[in-house]
């Protein structure tokens, strides 16, 4: 970038300069690339440290199991876990899907809400004091006492399970938005103001754009919390789903199958954590090439 | 003498602090700018020029006094006037075109159009290859430029520039007051620049306004009777060092007194 940036004005030669400056402009997307190699290191570099940190316990769980003589029941060796999981996969499988179903529409149920109250607040001060105590105290509501009355009271359907996910994803996304939509200072809405905008203009020129990326940091952290309500929700009480077979197994003393749903879990978490990156790619990816130049620079 | 573009009379501007307390920020500001007139404000800081610029966008209303366009009262209208702030203000999502075009599409302009109005001044700009550019691309005074084609292209009938130059360095500085002194030449356009730099403000402008330390009112009118085009070299001259001096001198004097009040009420 250091070639556009020394650039100097010459506006009545603008014209004769813009060959030089096209040559300049395609040269930037080959450096950066260098430049991460040699920093980050190669796309290697940082997907094998976690794979080998991964293994190197394994074989120590392993090892430990075999040579400490423990019972399955009490710790199952990985490769118990790994061989009776797969013998089971199907059902796995099936519980799985409930899972994820539980957990996307209870995501998706929490995102509408979130982007309701936060574009509301962004509106009216009232609501703002209004509303900010409730959500907080939404969040001081002990899931775990919550969930069975849940259940109580509205059955073993999807009803309860999605409020669950609900509440327990929303508030990070309210406060992300939130925060996100106060980025626009008072300066960005003096131009808007300027230009002839009004509220809503400002909030669709200005304030929603600039809270796009703090909403995909919300989004990332309340995932994460998704898939763990979801189980949570199966737990106390439900027909299919993750959950519901942790909690059948551990009454069976299958502490190997409980292990191995857990596994499953942890690759579902991650693979929707990895999935909001590519969406955010895909929605704001003027946010990620701006943070690679500031980190270039 | 024509009916002057701008007419600020008596402007008055409190604010309310609580408690009780106010802060008097404009007290009387009175000053004309003629059709096609560049005119430099200048004073300590904190005197109340960015307020005063507010009043006449059309952002804050005065507690007394008026705006007049074309000797019509415009206070708290906005469609005069396109709005330079000191920080560039362009968007990271839109491109540099699109964000030239940002005004006009707020004003419902449909954007196909709006990005081709945008366009057009690209070259005069010396942004021309960078339409598709996003800021972050752009040096600092590249950015500059693009924020005044963003004000620029509004159409508008007066632009009001605040700091327009303030963040950038003294080199990328100077060859900005000269570009743009060239591109005014040539389009005449009837502005009113905030400034803290006395040389830009002489450089620049037809007639400097000396604002005096809080509460703003006009200290000083000085017409800066130098030939146009104006080139760099001018600075040197000894007519150019006279102005300065001036300046410098009522300026220092008004800056004592900020100084002064600003210790006054921290002690």
């Amino acid at each position: 970038m250091t070639s556009l940036e020394n650039r100097k004005p010459a506006p009545p030669a603008a014209g004769a300069v813009t060959p030089a400056v096209r040559a300049t402009r395609s040269g930037p997307p080959s450096k950066p690339a260098k430049k991460k190699r040699t920093r980050r290191g190669s796309f290697w570099g940082s997907v094998l440290p976690p794979i080998v940190i991964v293994a190197l316990l394994v074989v120590i769980w392993e090892v430990g199991v075999s040579v400490t003589g423990v019972r399955p029941q009490v710790l199952p060796a990985p490769s118990r876990v790994v061989v009776e999981g797969l013998e089971r996969a199907d059902i796995i499988w099936g519980h799985t899907l409930s899972t994820l179903q539980v957990t996307l529409i209870g995501f998706a149920f929490s995102l509408i809400v979130a982007w309701i109250i936060a574009i509301a607040i962004d509106f009216s001060g009232v609501l703002r004091r209004g509303l900010m105590p409730l959500l907080v105290a939404s969040q001081t509501i002990p899931i775990i006492a919550i969930a069975p009355l849940m259940i109580i009271w509205f059955g073993f359907g999807l009803l309860p399970k999605i409020l669950v996910v609900a509440l327990v994803t929303f508030f990070p996304i309210v406060v992300g938005l939130i925060e996100g939509f106060n980025k626009a200072d008072r300066e960005t809405s003096n131009l808007l103001r300027s230009m002839g905008a009004g509220r809503w203009k400002e909030f669709t020129f200005v304030r929603l754009p600039s809270a796009m990326p703090s909403f995909f940091t919300a989004l990332r952290i309340s995932i994460t919390y998704a898939v763990v309500g979801a189980i949570f929700a199966e737990y106390v009480g439900a027909q299919s789903g993750l959950g519901i077979f942790m909690s059948t197994q551990k009454n069976a003393f299958r502490t190997d199958l409980v292990l191995a749903a857990v596994a499953v879990t942890a690759v579902l978490s991650i693979t929707l954590y990895l999935l909001t990156f590519v969406i955010e790619r895909l929605v704001i990816p003027w946010s990620f090439k701006e943070r690679k130049a500031r980190g270039d620079r | 003498m024509s009916t002057p573009k701008i007419q600020l009379v008596g402007l008055q501007k409190e604010f309310d602090l609580g408690g009780g307390e106010s802060r008097h920020v404009v007290d009387d500001v009175s000053f004309s700018v003629q059709p096609g007139e560049f005119v430099a404000v200048i004073g300590p800081s904190g005197c109340g020029k960015s307020t005063m610029f507010n009043i006449i966008a059309g952002l804050e209303l005065p507690d007394a006094g008026e705006v007049r366009v074309d000797g019509q009262n415009a206070v708290g209208q906005r469609e005069h006037f396109a709005y330079m702030p000191q920080k560039d203000l362009l968007f990271p999502w839109r491109t540099i075109v699109e964000n030239g075009a940002l005004g006009l599409e707020v004003q419902g302009m449909p954007k196909k159009k709006a990005l081709e109005r945008s366009k057009q001044f690209f070259h005069t700009f010396g942004l021309a290859g960078y339409e598709n550019s996003h800021p972050y691309e752009l040096s600092g005074g590249m950015r500059q430029r693009a924020a005044l084609l963003r004000t620029v292209v509004q159409g508008r009938e007066i632009l009001l520039l605040d700091e327009p130059f303030g963040a950038l360095d003294s080199l990328t500085r100077i060859e900005m007051q000269n570009w743009l002194q060239g591109v005014w030449s040539e389009y005449s356009w009837t502005a009113v620049m905030i400034t803290h730099d006395i040389r830009e403000a002489v450089y620049l402008s037809d007639r400097v306004i000396v604002l005096t330390a809080r509460p703003a009112s006009v200290r000083l009118e000085l017409e800066i009777e130098l030939p146009r085009p104006r080139e760099l070299s001018l600075v040197t001259s000894p007519e150019f060092v006279a102005y300065e001096e001036q300046l410098i001198e009522v300026l220092h004097e008004e800056s004592r007194k900020a100084f002064a009040q600003q210790n006054g009420a921290h002690s």
